[in-house]
């Protein structure tokens, strides 16, 4: 039996996915390890500019994505568009060059420990043999953002967990990548530290401003990004006034055993029913 | 502790094969494209070779003595004590210069390389690298491999020289064996088809123990624990496949005889 025909009506291919707008497209993304699934048909999209708080329990799967952004772990099904690029389909050697374009901050720092800090922050710059005195001044750039130009002589085992933390920003912002990926900034440090490099995130946001995925289950971090802006003027956070030009382009994302359960704005994720969400904000 | 079903067990042999067959094979098509990490190389290569000198150069003495004591306690029997320096000659750099070297380097540096890949590999540095843009099999897994084929052939020779030097002291000053008669009988009894042995060996050990210690590495998990287990797993393999390899490329080289 032939099947039945295909009207040119009925027929309507997928819109190729808008990577002008669009830093991060995320589309039916599903991976598992061995019987567990981790992300089931996982969709959604950042926007240029735009950062997208992932909030979860752990294991929920938040790093895992932050990860298939970068092709470093591949999904069993679907398709991830990062600065218009399939890294779904990209081979390992043509995701080198889009990874320059794109900074990680990974959960415990990954700092090479047999380095010091001005080599761990010149990493890519010597990797693409710029000159020493470029890649120095570049360097020393990245850690006055960070504000930790004093300890360049350091290694990694001589820094507090929050210093390796800013460290590793400075890796990342030292290309001035178009998107950055935060994984779990501030897990484990104190509330001060915590609110530093919060700040830093919201610098990086409001003076560079990149794209950005974080992953967090600090709510606290996302509800201050959200309602803060970073004023250069007074090298600080203020609260957000209502001004067109504080918007603060923050958005939040709650997963819960794979799958997108909310996706909006801080204020709606304040005023929504359901009682994971409301029991995971409380 | 848990039971493995055959089929699992099977599977999860031939996908170490398979990751292992293509660590080895791109270590070997790194070379052949950039970029080239020459200072790693280098830096390994003193890693390796240089700071395995003590431990090889002990190693070769005292296997060339006691292969001159024991050589000399069975020839004696049959009158041929003057045979010493070929015993130890031929045994030295056919079969134990090669093996016992490699037994060693494997020991401190196919352990080496595991645990410190598989630190790098726990604590997400593996994954950084790649974040970075970097190759990890052109900046780790390449220059080591390089570098400890290139160092075994030297830490070879080194070892038969030092293996002959310490089977002489033996024969010179406990067997009274003649130094001329020593040395002569020792240089004599050579062939290419030994010299060429000897020599060829150590490449395919110095490729085993660093294909396989940064095998162990590149795939460690669990922790630090793993790392542990990567170590542990790294010498055993490699010494176990050096003495695999041996069999075999001393009946192919005695083939060719």
């Amino acid at each position: 039996m032939t099947p039945p025909a295909i009207s040119s009506t009925e027929f309507k291919p997928a819109p190729p996915p808008d990577t002008v707008h669009k830093a991060i497209i995320f589309d039916n993304v599903s991976i598992g390890f061995e019987d567990l699934t981790v992300l089931d048909g996982v969709s959604f999209e950042l926007n240029r500019g735009e950062t997208k708080v992932i909030l979860g329990v752990a294991g929920a799967g938040k790093s895992i994505m932050l990860k298939m952004c970068l092709g470093l772990v591949k999904p069993d099904s679907g398709h991830i568009y990062v600065l218009g690029h399939d890294v779904t389909t990209m081979k390992e050697d043509e995701l080198f060059d889009l990874r320059s374009k794109v900074g990680i901050i990974f959960q415990e720092s990954a700092l090479f420990d047999s380095l010091t800090v001005r080599d761990n922050v010149a990493f890519r710059l010597k990797e693409e043999k710029h000159p020493e005195a470029e890649v120095e001044a570049r360097v020393r750039e990245a850690l006055r953002f960070v504000e930790l130009e004093p300890a360049i002589d350091k290694f990694p085992s001589q820094l507090s967990g929050g210093m390796r933390r800013r460290v590793g920003i400075a890796r990342a912002i030292i290309t001035h990548p178009e998107a950055l990926l935060y994984d779990s900034p501030t897990g484990g440090l104190d509330p001060i530290t915590s609110t530093t490099i919060v700040e830093l995130i919201m610098k990086q946001r409001d003076v560079a401003k990149t794209s950005a995925l974080l992953v967090s289950h600090r709510l606290q971090d996302g509800f201050m990004l959200a309602t803060h802006y970073y004023d250069p003027a007074t090298s600080s956070m203020k609260p957000v006034d209502g001004k067109p030009m504080h918007d603060v382009r923050t958005s939040f994302m709650v997963l819960r055993e794979g799958k997108v359960i909310f996706s909006g704005t801080g204020v709606e994720l304040g005023a929504v029913d359901d009682p994971y969400i409301r029991e995971y904000i409380s | 502790m848990e039971l493995t079903s055959p089929f699992q067990f099977a599977k999860r042999s031939v996908l170490v094969v398979q990751d292992y067959a293509y660590l080895s094979l791109r270590s070997v098509t790194n070379v052949f494209s950039h970029p080239r990490y020459v200072a790693d190389a280098i830096q390994q290569a003193d890693l390796i070779g240089v700071g395995s000198l003590p431990i090889v150069i002990l190693t070769g003495m005292f296997t060339g003595m006691v292969l001159a004591l024991n050589s000399a306690n069975t020839l004696e029997r049959f009158g041929s004590l003057s045979l010493t320096g070929q015993l130890v000659s031929i045994s030295m750099v056919r079969e134990l210069g090669p093996v016992l070297t490699s037994l060693m380097v494997a020991g401190r540096n196919s352990s080496g390389m595991a645990s410190e890949l598989g630190s790098m590999k726990v604590t997400e540095q593996i994954d950084a690298m790649r974040a970075l843009g970097t190759d990890p099999y052109k900046k780790l897994v390449t220059p080591r491999v390089i570098s400890t084929v290139f160092m075994m052939f030297f830490l070879t020779i080194l070892s038969d020289l030092v293996g002959l030097a310490g089977g002489y002291l033996i024969s010179y000053l406990l067997l009274g064996i003649d130094t001329f008669q020593y040395w002569n009988t020792a240089y004599q009894s050579l062939t290419y088809n030994d010299v060429i042995t000897g020599l060829l060996k150590p490449l395919f050990f110095g490729f085993i123990i660093s294909t396989i210690g940064c095998y162990y590495g590149m795939t460690t998990k669990g922790g630090t624990q793993g790392v542990g287990r990567s170590t542990t797993q790294a010498v055993v393999a490699s010494s176990v496949l050096i003495l695999a390899v041996d069999v075999v490329l001393t009946q192919l080289m005695l083939s060719l005889k």
